[in-house]
């Protein structure tokens, strides 16, 4: 670890870190992955909903914040991150609508229903 | 090149020499300083802006004279039509506009109006335009290949771009969608190299308020380009498997979706006509500001509305699909959203016209184009709003009214933009000053032609011409002769505006050759970049410069001269 | 020789310049992968008869896979570690450990591809499996790429030279692992 504010093999503008035990975050991350795998086993819709999501989520978070340093890094950085984010957001919210939709009020997705039209053979 | 001095300079640090001679490969062909990589991309985008203008040329002479040879292209068939159109809109949008605006001109005044020597990552920037050239040499391919050119649009909806059975050109579609993926790749590299250079390497004393605003839009215009582009690349990605292998991504047979590839195209569309606005908008903003001798009003505001705008467009995309049977509730939505976009860039547009307000303007040409700028663009602007209320656009979607609003937005975008820039840089690039004379005479030819080019097609899209039609003799209602009469009065100023072109490049071409020498500072500018000799050399600088004021200083009470440059120590 | 401009060594933002624009590389990245996971969960939730498609992925295999990315992405950062300690060689024998993780990841997609295959389930048998080629295939380009550029950074830092770039490599590779991170509950648990 060196002493003085700057490394000098990360450039201008770098300050040394902190690490936190990398080996503990895997062993997390490891842990989580389980939960995650046996989730689905137990068969309920919502534990399988949760255990594989929300770890997902769980486990991109722990990533970022420990092997790439987002805890430590710029604030603005966050910011963008979570700005892109957001983004996705809106792309679902604004198409969703359009194509999940199987039926309106006088119309039917009739190719989208299952059994309806011969896909097609390759 | 050559040897830059070799002193030291405080704290603000100077250019590397070289001292060694590069060859002309080195120089030209393989150079890694971005004013040579900014003169490669305008070089590239000018001479395939030419070829967009000739399609159009050839396809409004088949709709003017339908069915009869076209004087130099021959006949137009229905399928060289859908090509024409295409490839008239996608050359003009994204190798033609992107590459002169975007590029040429960020990467040649980017390090300069920042006070440092070279972009971040040269060798990036370097890779990113080779791979533009890929892409340009592949779009041009795919116009001759068996089969020909694409011609599903240049938003190429499927099930037409996705099958070779519906779009008769199995080679055409998918090098098209390729030139367009490569393209975007050499942008996002180009972005990406914009922005870091702009955040890091600025001269010390450069605040962010401080960066002239051409520089400022540049960079929101990369931000809203890289933000919107990927799920475009992904959606490519699936089309292009859908053209070549057959999947059925977009097909509702097989359990797709073609409403999926309209959203995730205008998902990227309209953030698009922004990324090429924004960086017009800045080069007016300069051009206005030095020749009204008068500081640019409401700066912060002007970026606030940009920042705005910037966000508001990634909300707005659908009302491109108003007809296309989307859900009516989104269509209230985008309706709102679209039209409340047009408030930030209205504020833009009184900022440019309070800066002349009480100014002592000198009427030379980059002034005479910026001024036009604002006049077009707010006629484009102004009939935009017909368009994003969905009632209204219920009628004229598809109809020539929707070109007639969107070539009076893109035209000063990418046309008058391009002159604005080039000729008031130009003495910059070259050394030369151009002729004035000439300027005048082409800049009038140009924009009272270009306004009897698009003017008669409000008329006709409102009686009634459909877009992307080769030909209106199959309607009875359409075949009229006063219909037609508008349609020559286009075609025909299309023709002059084309012609005037001509006193353009006799104007480069004498400028270069006999112009007068430019000196160090031609239009008693304050921004860094004409603290450089004319041209620049490698390094930019000779010694670094240190910024101690905002761009804008000019005409300030009580300074003997009417501008006062950054880097001069007050 | 290329000569490095001053604009590198600027640094206004205090974040050098290389991870600026790493990080401004995966704002691009995640708009890609999102837009196209977006799709795919847009058409998945309307499609509920692609669950006895999704059944036949492996979830063995993407378990495993997901492991391998994981401790690929340890030794990443272990690398980094050496490589802001200054020992260029121990920060190479960590890089090519993820290389190694990333061509065991690869392998088990060649063995999986190979089986499904083999077994009829094709990119054309249905959207699903359009979609599940789709995104893993572009993973995996993403995964052999940064393999190469790991590659190329632990030479030259086995020789100390730019030893900055194992940091930046290491962001985007954990980038890589993240997207395999949403990849498999998406494609492999939700059946």
């Amino acid at each position: 670890m060196s002493d003085t504010g700057h490394s000098a093999t990360a450039g201008p503008g770098a300050v040394a870190r902190a690490h936190p035990n990398y080996v503990m975050v895997w062993a997390i991350l490891l842990a989580l992955l389980v939960v995650s795998i046996l989730g689905p086993m137990i068969g309920i819709f919502w534990v399988t909903l949760i255990t594989a999501f929300v770890v997902a989520v769980i486990k991109a978070l722990m990533v970022a914040a420990y092997f790439m340093h987002l805890n430590v890094e710029r604030t603005y950085i966050k910011y963008l991150l979570f700005t892109i984010l957001i983004l996705m957001l809106v792309l679902f919210a604004g198409v969703a609508p359009d194509v999940m939709k199987r039926a309106g009020k006088n119309w039917e997705h009739v190719p989208a229903t299952p059994g309806a039209v011969e896909p097609p053979r390759h | 090149m050559d040897a830059g001095p070799a002193h030291v300079s405080g704290t603000a640090g100077h250019a590397p020499a070289h001292p060694e001679p590069m060859s002309f490969w080195r120089k030209y062909v393989f150079s890694t300083d971005h004013k040579m990589i900014g003169m490669q991309y305008m070089f590239t985008g000018i001479v395939m802006g030419l070829l967009g203008g000739l399609m159009a040329y050839a396809f409004r002479m088949q709709l003017t004279f339908p069915g009869e040879a076209v004087p130099g292209v021959g006949v137009v068939t229905p399928n060289l039509y859908n090509a024409l159109v295409t490839n008239h809109g996608s050359i003009m949008i994204f190798w033609f506009a992107m590459p002169v605006l975007i590029a040429g001109f960020g990467n040649f005044l980017i390090p300069l109006m920042i006070g440092c020597d070279d972009m971040v990552f040269p060798r990036l920037n370097r890779l990113s335009y080779q791979i533009f050239l890929l892409s340009t040499i592949v779009i041009l391919v795919s116009l001759v290949v068996p089969g020909g050119g694409f011609g599903g649009a240049w938003t190429a909806y499927p099930p037409l771009s996705a099958s070779a059975a519906y779009n008769h050109t199995p080679l055409g579609a998918p090098l098209w969608l390729l030139a367009v993926a490569l393209e975007f790749v050499a942008f996002l590299l180009g972005g990406i190299n914009f922005v870091t250079t702009v955040m890091n390497a600025r001269a010390p004393g450069m605040g962010i308020w401080e960066i002239p605003i051409v520089v400022w839009m540049i960079i929101v215009a990369s931000i809203l380009f890289m933000a919107s582009v990927g799920p475009l690349i992904a959606g490519a990605v699936l089309l292009l498997l859908d053209q070549v292998v057959g999947t059925q991504f977009y097909d509702p047979r097989g359990g797709g979706d073609p409403l999926l590839w309209q959203h995730l195209f205008w998902f990227f569309g309209h953030p698009e006509v922004y990324v090429v606005l924004l960086p017009a908008l800045g080069m007016t903003a300069e051009v206005m500001a030095v020749f009204a001798r008068k500081k640019l009003f409401a700066y912060k505001i002007i970026l606030y509305s940009v920042f705005a705008t910037g966000v508001l467009s990634f909300v707005v995309w659908a009302h491109h699909q108003f007809v296309a049977g989307i859900d009516p509730r989104m269509a209230h939505v985008f309706t709102v959203t679209t039209l409340l976009i047009s408030i930030p860039l209205a504020e833009v547009t009184f900022a440019y016209i309070a800066t002349l307000y009480g100014a002592s303007i000198e009427f030379r040409t980059p002034m005479l184009w910026a001024l036009s700028f604002v006049a077009e663009f707010m006629i484009g602007g102004v009939t935009g709003i017909f368009l994003g209320a969905s009632a209204t656009d219920i009628y004229l979607h598809d109809s020539y009214f929707v070109v007639a609003h969107f070539h009076y937005t893109f035209f000063p975008i990418a046309v008058i933009g391009f002159f604005t820039g080039f000729t008031y840089w130009f003495p910059k690039m070259f050394g030369r000053m151009m002729n004035e004379t000439l300027g005048k005479i082409h800049f009038w030819g140009t924009i009272v032609a270009v306004n009897f080019v698009f003017i008669p097609m409000f008329i006709t899209g409102v009686a009634g011409d459909h877009r992307r039609i080769y030909t209106y003799q199959l309607f009875s209602q359409l075949a009229t002769d006063g219909l037609g009469r508008l349609r020559l009065v286009s075609t025909l100023g299309l023709i002059v505006m084309l012609l005037f072109q001509l006193v353009f490049v006799v104007n480069v071409i004498v400028s270069l050759v006999a112009g007068r020498r430019a000196e160090r500072n031609p239009w008693r500018a304050n921004t860094l970049e004409w603290v450089t000799p004319s041209p620049p050399p490698h390094g930019n600088f000779a010694e670094m410069p240190t910024v101690y004021r905002g761009p804008y200083e000019y005409s300030v009470p009580g300074r003997r001269e009417d501008y006062w440059p950054q880097n001069v120590p007050a | 020789m290329a000569h490095i401009p001053l604009a590198a060594t600027r640094s206004v933002t205090g974040i050098p310049a290389g991870r600026l624009a790493m990080w401004w590389v995966l704002a691009s990245e995640i708009v890609i992968f999102g837009g196209l996971l977006a799709s795919y969960v847009m058409l998945r939730l309307q499609h509920p008869d692609w669950g006895d498609e999704a059944s036949h992925t492996s979830t063995v295999a993407g378990a495993f896979n997901t492991f391998v990315l994981l401790t690929s992405s340890l030794f990443a950062v272990l690398g980094h570690r050496a490589a802001e300690h200054g020992d260029g060689p121990r920060a190479a024998r960590f890089l090519w450990m993820t290389v190694g993780g990333g061509a065991v990841f690869m392998l088990v997609k060649a063995f999986e591809y190979t089986f499904e295959i083999t077994h009829g389930f094709t990119l054309f048998r249905s959207v699903f499996w359009s979609f599940y080629f789709a995104a893993t295939g572009l993973h995996g380009l993403h995964v052999v790429a940064g393999m190469v550029a790991m590659g190329l950074v632990a030479v030259g830092a086995r020789r100390g030279e730019c030893l900055h770039r194992v940091e930046l490599v290491g962001i985007y590779w954990h980038f890589v692992d993240v997207v395999w991170i949403f990849l498999f509950p998406l494609l492999y648990l939700a059946k």
